[in-house]
């Protein structure tokens, strides 16, 4: 099974690697779609210092999901998720990799870009630690989540827009507690609450949302 | 509860447009919900008609 | 809700049982709403707080509650036409979730116009109605994942995971937004938080809410009888009915 999972996540690091533009589309799409609300917003400091936490993470969560589309659907176009999935139990390894590797390709760059974006809306150095230690916690929530998604709406033609309805209410828990987080910090309290909240829903969706995703994709594949 | 009149009874104390807001609104809802459902059914006995008898197709 | 386990493999059977049963539940819709509308204008007091307006109680909780209520079914029969190849329950599981978003919609939009006067705001984004709306994209998300694929397995498979998982969502997500309400608190007690009702408010609801049960199943029924219709067309038992009924009509 590691073997599997391993062979797929590197794989598909690989192939990221490759084509390094498209790989950096999300975190392009992040900075730009970020950028618009001071647009819609207004440029009053204090305003912008205080909706940034909740900007950052519903951008890091629709850079995750318009990222996750593309997941399966190439393996899938040329033959090669099948060949994977042909033992039941390999399609939890893959759905796992699967995941990984979509956060170390568009998670990641989020994590390392945020405080960067923290900065142009004036956050405070505990309030980006907090942001950070959140999106760390989070987003490989987002990708676990985003692979299920993926995994059942595979080859629709509407794949896009239904990805983000069924997905995104599942991860509203992990943008409040996130979002949250930073929040407590900014008023002075422990964010300890939201980290220990976002933890054990990273644990629980880790457990869960690979084998959810390994029924998906047999579902989807048969 | 005496209303007294019909007046006050729509008049809902001064809430009228909540009260008959959410009524009417629900009221409608619930009455187009089954007509669709209802539609729905013999929209779907027809076409199964049609399939049951295809030589009957006349224009 | 089903009598036996036979009445499941059987689409006839319960297309038949359930013609029966619609006008049945049309009759209990129609008295129960006769009757908890009268007690719910004309036998409760006026609230000491809130005077009239808090009359939309007798549509509001009922409704949230058949919300919730109807995404368990809708999860729990889909989970059974998965499980046990059952494609009649899958059926079933389809024809509820339009009803429990509607009945979800129908608590968003009283809770709104019970907001207004009440808090000042059309939206108050306290708990629950923030859940509600949640739960709304949720019933979407399942009518939208079942309806997009053309394949009837595929889709009663998809939408069987869809909503155990998030059936299995909500209480986490309820937590998550109680806990995000409160850190944010500036209005205090939930709009639906009624602490002293008096017992004909209570009453009053308590049968708007079998009311509404008994409206649920008449729809419910319905569609479930239009799918099964759809889906297994071509059958000959489907055949013989359609031809029954369309001879009593039009004569050549």
């Amino acid at each position: 099974m590691t073997d599997l999972f391993l062979a797929v996540l590197m794989r598909d690091l690989r192939l990221a690697a490759r084509r390094r533009i498209e790989s950096l589309l999300p975190l392009v799409f992040f900075v730009v779609a970020v950028s618009l609300f001071p647009l819609g917003v207004g440029p009053e400091p204090q305003t912008l210092r205080q909706i940034a936490p909740g900007i950052v993470w519903v951008c890091a969560l629709l850079a995750a999901m318009l990222s996750v589309n593309t997941l399966y659907a190439g393996d899938h176009a040329d033959g090669s998720l099948e060949q994977m999935l042909l033992a039941p139990q390999h399609a939890v390894a893959v759905a796992s990799a699967k995941a990984a590797a979509h956060w170390l390709v568009s998670g990641l760059p989020l994590i390392v870009a945020a405080p960067v974006i923290g900065l142009l809306f004036d956050m405070s150095g505990p309030a980006l630690r907090a942001l950070v230690m959140g999106l760390l916690l989070g987003t490989p929530i987002l990708s676990l989540l985003g692979g299920l998604g993926a995994a059942l709406t595979l080859g629709l033609r509407s794949g896009g827009m239904l990805l983000i309805l069924i997905v995104l209410p599942l991860t509203t828990p992990a943008l409040i507690f996130g979002a949250g987080a930073v929040g407590a910090v900014e008023s002075g309290l422990s964010a300890g609450g939201h980290y220990s909240l976002l933890g054990a829903l990273l644990i629980a969706t880790t457990l869960g949302a690979p084998w959810a995703t390994a029924a998906a994709l047999r579902i989807s594949t048969e | 509860m005496n209303w007294g009149s019909a007046d006050n009874f729509f008049a809902m104390g001064g809430y009228g447009l909540y009260v008959w807001g959410s009524y009417v609104v629900t009221a409608l809802l619930m009455v187009v919900e089954p007509l669709l459902a209802i539609h729905r059914r013999r929209r779907a006995l027809r076409d199964a008609a049609s399939d049951a008898r295809p030589e009957d197709h006349e224009s | 809700m089903k009598l036996t386990l036979y009445t499941f493999s059987s689409p006839p059977k319960y297309y038949a049982l359930t013609g029966v049963l619609v006008p049945v539940c049309w009759v209990l819709a129609i008295v129960l709403s006769a009757i908890g509308l009268w007690m719910g204008f004309f036998v409760a007091p006026t609230d000491a707080t809130q005077g009239e307006v808090y009359r939309v109680i007798f549509i509001h909780v009922p409704a949230a509650w058949m919300g919730m209520f109807l995404y368990l079914v809708m999860a729990f029969w889909a989970a059974i036409g998965w499980a046990f190849h059952a494609r009649l329950a899958s059926m079933v599981a389809r024809a509820v979730a339009p009803t429990g978003a509607i009945f979800t919609f129908i608590a968003l939009w009283t809770g709104a116009f019970w907001g207004k006067p009440a808090w000042g705001t059309w939206w108050v984004w306290d708990a629950r109605l923030t859940s509600f709306l949640i739960l709304l994209f949720l019933y979407l998300g399942y009518i939208a994942l079942v309806e997009a694929i053309d394949d009837p397995r595929r889709a009663d498979q998809a939408g069987a995971l869809l909503a155990v998982v998030g059936a299995v969502n909500v209480p986490i997500i309820y937590f998550s937004v109680k806990w995000w309400n409160t850190l944010h608190q500036g209005a205090t007690v939930s709009i639906t938080a009624a602490p002293k009702m008096a017992t004909t408010m209570l009453q009053a609801m308590l049968i708007m809410t079998f009311a509404f049960w008994a409206y649920a199943f008449a729809v419910i029924f319905t569609r479930a009888r239009a799918i099964i219709l759809e889906r297994e067309r071509g059958a000959g038992w489907v055949n013989q009915l359609a031809l029954k009924g369309s001879s009593r009509s039009a004569k050549p």
